[in-house]
């Protein structure tokens, strides 16, 4: 964990990368659980924020 | 002064070709090749990619061209993602890719599993397993139209041979608790395949000295699938997962050969509902907006998908 955390302060594509996944993958179960309306509202901004951070992050540092 | 082939071709090239050629760097030959390439990508996926984000913020309407075109912001994603009918075709998706992942992987690793034990007869098997795969999605929806038929259908009667229930008594394609199932079922029979290859590639690339190290600590069976087999197949299987989601998010042929999306709009997944809002509604913006929601999404999952495939070759 604190390796994952050194890895995000220092900039490292590896944690950055995972972050943006899981964000990415938060989106889409938002948009597709039949639970709540809202989760399905805002589940666009979670996805679009996850995959224009996964493309930034991927061009960082090893 | 070696004279090399490659030195007499030079030799024998006219002084104007090779200096017409002499004139171009390599970067610039490597440019002339992948030109044409760039352009076409250009043409076919940038242009109508960025003009579709630019119709996504307009009212504009394709049987009306003639119309007055307003910009109205994120006015359509704002009615997209605030529409509860569209919110329903996406739970209807995410049915359909929930079970036919589940069922595939399910399926397609356990016959990846046994096809591995060498027997006689292990590439023919392998053969039939995979053929379903081979045809095309709208031939298999006419296919299975006929096997769920309630009075002629194979599978009525197979249902009815099993469990004893009259085969005219149900209707898998027009009942709205059925319906759901029925394209789950047609999916997983065309596509375990696919997963049970990737599985097989997986379960074929475990060195064979890791399982007899196993033996020789006198590891069970068991525990050698759970500590050898399954963390080393994993990669893959997670490759799979992602590649059947992203092509089933984006299924359409095989459902309207099937279903047409019925009965009412409970098989209508989110690209039927697409091609419906753009083509049978005219509502282009409101619809280029839908397909920019779905498009991130994809992209997404791809970025995921790429991510995870870079691990696999990695091992």
């Amino acid at each position: 964990m604190s390796q994952f955390v050194h890895g995000l302060m220092r900039f490292r594509r590896g944690p950055w990368e995972m972050l943006a996944s899981v964000l990415i993958a938060i989106g889409v179960v938002m948009l597709m659980q039949p639970v709540v309306l809202w989760a399905y509202t805002y589940s666009f901004i979670v996805t679009l924020t996850g995959t224009v951070m996964f493309i930034v992050v991927s061009h960082f540092p090893d | 002064m070696s004279d090399t082939p490659i030195d007499r071709v030079a030799k024998a090239t006219p002084p104007s070709v090779a200096s017409k050629i002499r004139g171009l760097s390599d970067r610039a030959i490597a440019w002339l090749f992948v030109l044409p390439t760039i352009f076409l990508l250009l043409a076919v996926n940038i242009f109508p990619l960025i003009w579709t984000i630019n119709l996504s913020f307009t009212n504009f309407r394709a049987n009306r061209p003639n119309r007055e075109v307003d910009y109205i912001g994120l006015r359509n994603y704002e009615r997209i993602l605030t529409d509860e009918d569209i919110w329903l075709t996406m739970q209807a998706t995410a049915h359909f890719l929930f079970w036919t992942i589940f069922f595939q992987v399910l399926i397609g690793f356990t016959l990846a599993w046994l096809i591995n034990r060498k027997f006689k007869g292990n590439d023919l098997w392998t053969t039939l397993i995979v053929l379903p795969m081979m045809l095309s999605p709208a031939v298999v929806g006419n296919f299975w139209t006929f096997l769920y038929q309630p009075q002629i259908g194979l599978f009525n009667y197979g249902i009815s041979f099993l469990t004893g229930i009259d085969p005219s008594s149900f209707q898998m394609i027009g009942d709205v608790t059925l319906a759901p199932w029925s394209i789950v079922i047609v999916d997983t029979w065309m596509w375990t395949p696919f997963v049970m290859l990737i599985c097989l590639a997986g379960l074929r690339s475990i060195p064979d000295y890791i399982y007899e190290a196993a033996e020789i600590d006198r590891a069970s069976q068991w525990r050698q699938f759970w500590t050898i087999t399954i963390p080393m197949v994993l990669p893959f299987l997670m490759l799979a997962v992602l590649f059947r989601g992203i092509e089933n998010f984006k299924m359409f042929d095989l459902v309207v050969q099937l279903t047409g999306g019925g009965p009412g709009s409970i098989t209508e997944l989110t690209s039927i509902n697409l091609k419906r809002e753009a083509f049978e509604k005219w509502r282009t913006g409101y619809a280029s907006a839908y397909a920019i929601i779905l498009f991130v999404t994809v992209f997404g999952l791809a970025s995921i998908y790429v991510k995870a495939l870079n691990k696999v070759k990695e091992r």
